[in-house]
């Protein structure tokens, strides 16, 4: 459905490598997620796909439509989400929704189908300037008229940044439904968390893929053990913990402090940390085995 | 044409939705047509006069009193000598300064001398003022001196003195009424400003709130796009100009002499250019603030050099051809030359040709650009 062949995007002259040799594919009817910090490359992949930016090396296709050659093709079935609320603000929900149909030569009755379980959320204030809504529903408007030309690939560039974390939840429940039509989804998005709501994931850092597969095999593959530490007086924890011998690396995670063992040699490793922070007068101590989140991975990816 | 259609809807809704920009619109030509001319005048008044007397005799006196009769000159005061009119001068009290040096009734009237000097001092900080001032002065004072030549020179009868009479008739505008030709010249300067800077902004308005990205997603066409934003504008500058004929016929009595549907065309054609300059404008710039401050320095060259205050025939070689390459100098010729000369279609067809090459030049770089950079 979107084909990736070493994608290569430059900026300032090639001064910035914004995106670094991208390749990857993203099924029909697949949830796909672009998973990174700011600054990684996703916005570029995003508009280079929606035709909005020229990619400086490399060959994309999506729909089957190169995306330099074909762009007319292209802009007629896809729906673009851009990461900013970019609709009109000084139309209301309705004439916003109107004028995209239109301009896609449709109508809002036509495929009202596919967006109907989002626009009744946002129906009862349709009079309203989009320029006055919240966020969350200016996110479910901008929504509706990314679909409203029912296109056969949607990108979401951080639909869900600056947005609460129930309206997050719903909106990722939108996108599941969204799915089950057979719409292909490309979604962006700084956090780590959304990752395993994805059919497969990209992650990616400064411009380059680190690692794409579906969360559960990212998961898998993580190459070392991790635990998660907690006891009394963290702040001097964390100044102790890597006094330890064997070293390891260790972070903040939550309230927690996660401990990525590399050696494998120091049997059994629960045990002897215990006794280990025993000793340096820790008290209440906590050593869990724990299974990474995606979010372990990616520091460990980073960390490599 | 479906698209177009739509796309017309939604500008319009928009601009009706913007209160303050449509009032202005309908509001801004009004006023301005009202004040403008009535403050903007050419003529100039109140010229504060000092006076250096060191004679004091009837014929000086004779001679101040014509000078204040005139009713251009306000007298500051008579000084004893020249040193204090120079410093009320630097004051800025005063603006001319008039020395009469002492002897001039005798030597003038009774000895006959040939030539009598009269100084005249000149505050030149305005120089409009100081430069009319002076002629004013200068042309009061030959009356003056011709006035005392009959009076004692043999009569006129016996030894005639050859003269030559020069009787102006002013054409076009009998009464020299300055609002004649500022009237006009303040139009043409509102229809530019309607033009120009709300094209440019408004789709520089689109990049900036990110909905231009939204749009080129779609199968939208360019041209559709730019002609969804140049009509509503150009409907605008319309409604602007016929407003601001309605004003300078209701107040100032000035209705075109010549062809309106002549005028009418022009109008057209000249704010095609104009919105063609400001959409070029707008494809140079990503900000609103950026694109106001390009196109106030464009719009100061566009008024300063477009004859509107200052003649362009009077102006050096290389500014003629500046305000040759300045639409606006050719719609404030072609006004003047409809409403006040009655011109027609034949007269301003060489303006209209030059027009239609500017609208042509300015949108075509525009559509040109607008691709380059998307």
């Amino acid at each position: 459905m979107v084909t990736l062949n070493n994608i290569t995007k430059t900026y300032n002259k090639g001064a910035l490598k914004a995106v670094d040799n991208v390749s990857f594919t993203v099924e029909k009817g697949e949830l796909f997620g672009l998973i990174g910090p700011d600054g990684a490359g996703k916005s570029s992949i995003f508009r280079m796909l929606t035709t909005l930016l020229l990619p400086d090396g490399g060959t994309a296709t999506v729909d089957g439509h190169d995306i330099v050659k074909d762009y007319k093709q292209i802009r007629s079935s896809v729906g673009y989400m851009p990461g900013r609320f970019s609709l009109y603000q000084d139309l209301s929900i309705e004439e916003n929704l109107h004028f995209f149909a239109t301009v896609f030569n449709t109508t809002v009755e036509e495929n009202y189908h596919l967006i109907e379980d989002i626009y009744v959320q946002i129906a009862p204030f349709k009079k309203r300037r989009a320029g006055k809504l919240s966020g969350g529903m200016k996110q479910k408007l901008a929504l509706c008229c990314a679909l409203i030309h029912k296109p056969t690939v949607l990108f979401l560039d951080e639909p869900t940044t600056g947005v609460d974390p129930v309206s997050r939840k719903e909106f990722w429940e939108m996108l599941k439904r969204l799915k089950q039509q057979g719409i292909t989804i490309l979604v962006s998005t700084p956090y780590m968390d959304e990752a395993s709501l994805c059919d497969r994931i990209a992650l990616m850092q400064n411009g380059r893929v680190l690692s794409i597969d579906t969360p559960q095999g990212i998961i898998a593959g993580y190459p070392s053990s991790l635990y998660a530490v907690k006891a009394t007086d963290m702040p001097r924890l964390i100044h102790v913990l890597p006094t330890y011998e064997p070293p390891f690396n260790s972070y903040i995670f939550g309230e927690y402090i996660h401990i990525d063992m590399r050696v494998m040699d120091d049997q059994p490793p629960i045990e002897n940390l215990t006794h280990f922070l025993t000793n340096a007068g820790f008290e209440d101590i906590e050593v869990v085995s724990i299974t990474p989140t995606i979010e372990d991975c990616f520091i460990k990816m980073l960390t490599k | 044409m479906r698209t177009i259609r739509f796309l017309l809807q939604k500008e319009f809704r928009q601009i009706f939705r913007n209160k303050a920009i449509l009032a202005l619109i309908m509001v801004m030509p009004i006023i301005q047509l009202i004040i403008l001319p009535l403050a903007a005048d050419y003529e100039i008044k109140n010229i504060n006069l000092s006076v250096v007397d060191h004679d004091h005799s009837p014929y000086s006196r004779h001679l101040i009193s014509t000078i204040t009769a005139s009713g251009y000159f306000r007298l500051q005061g008579y000084h004893s000598s020249m040193r204090e009119a120079y410093d009320l001068i630097e004051q800025d009290k005063s603006d001319l300064a008039l020395e009469i040096p002492s002897g001039f009734e005798r030597n003038l009237i009774r000895q006959q001398v040939d030539k009598q000097q009269l100084f005249i001092a000149v505050n030149a900080i305005n120089g409009t003022k100081a430069g009319l001032g002076g002629a004013y002065l200068s042309s009061i004072i030959r009356d003056y001196n011709q006035h005392i030549r009959m009076e004692w020179i043999t009569p006129a009868r016996i030894q005639p003195i050859p003269t030559i009479e020069v009787v102006p008739s002013n054409r076009f505008n009998p009464l020299l009424k300055y609002q004649f030709f500022m009237v006009p010249g303040i139009l043409a300067i509102l229809l530019t400003m309607v033009g120009g800077f709300l094209s440019a902004l408004n789709i520089v308005k689109e990049k900036e709130i990110g909905t231009i990205e939204q749009i080129n997603v779609t199968p939208i066409k360019k041209h559709h796009f730019i002609l969804g934003k140049l009509i509503p504008f150009w409907v605008l500058g319309n409604v602007v100009f016929t407003l601001g004929l309605l004003v300078s016929w209701l107040i100032y009595g000035i209705f075109p002499q010549g062809n309106i549907l002549a005028m009418y065309g022009f109008i057209w054609v000249f704010l095609l250019a104009v919105l063609g300059f400001g959409l070029l404008i707008s494809t140079y710039t990503d900000t609103q603030q950026q694109a106001m401050f390009i196109m106030f320095f464009f719009m100061m060259i566009f008024i300063l050099m477009g004859g509107l205050f200052t003649s362009i025939d009077s102006m050096p070689a290389w500014a003629k051809v500046v305000s040759r390459l300045n639409p606006v100098s050719y719609l404030v010729e072609v006004m003047r030359m409809i409403i006040l000369k009655g011109s027609g279609w034949s007269d301003i067809l060489p303006h209209l040709g030059t027009m239609l090459g500017f609208a042509a030049a300015l949108n075509g770089w525009a559509i040109w650009n607008y691709r380059k950079t998307s």
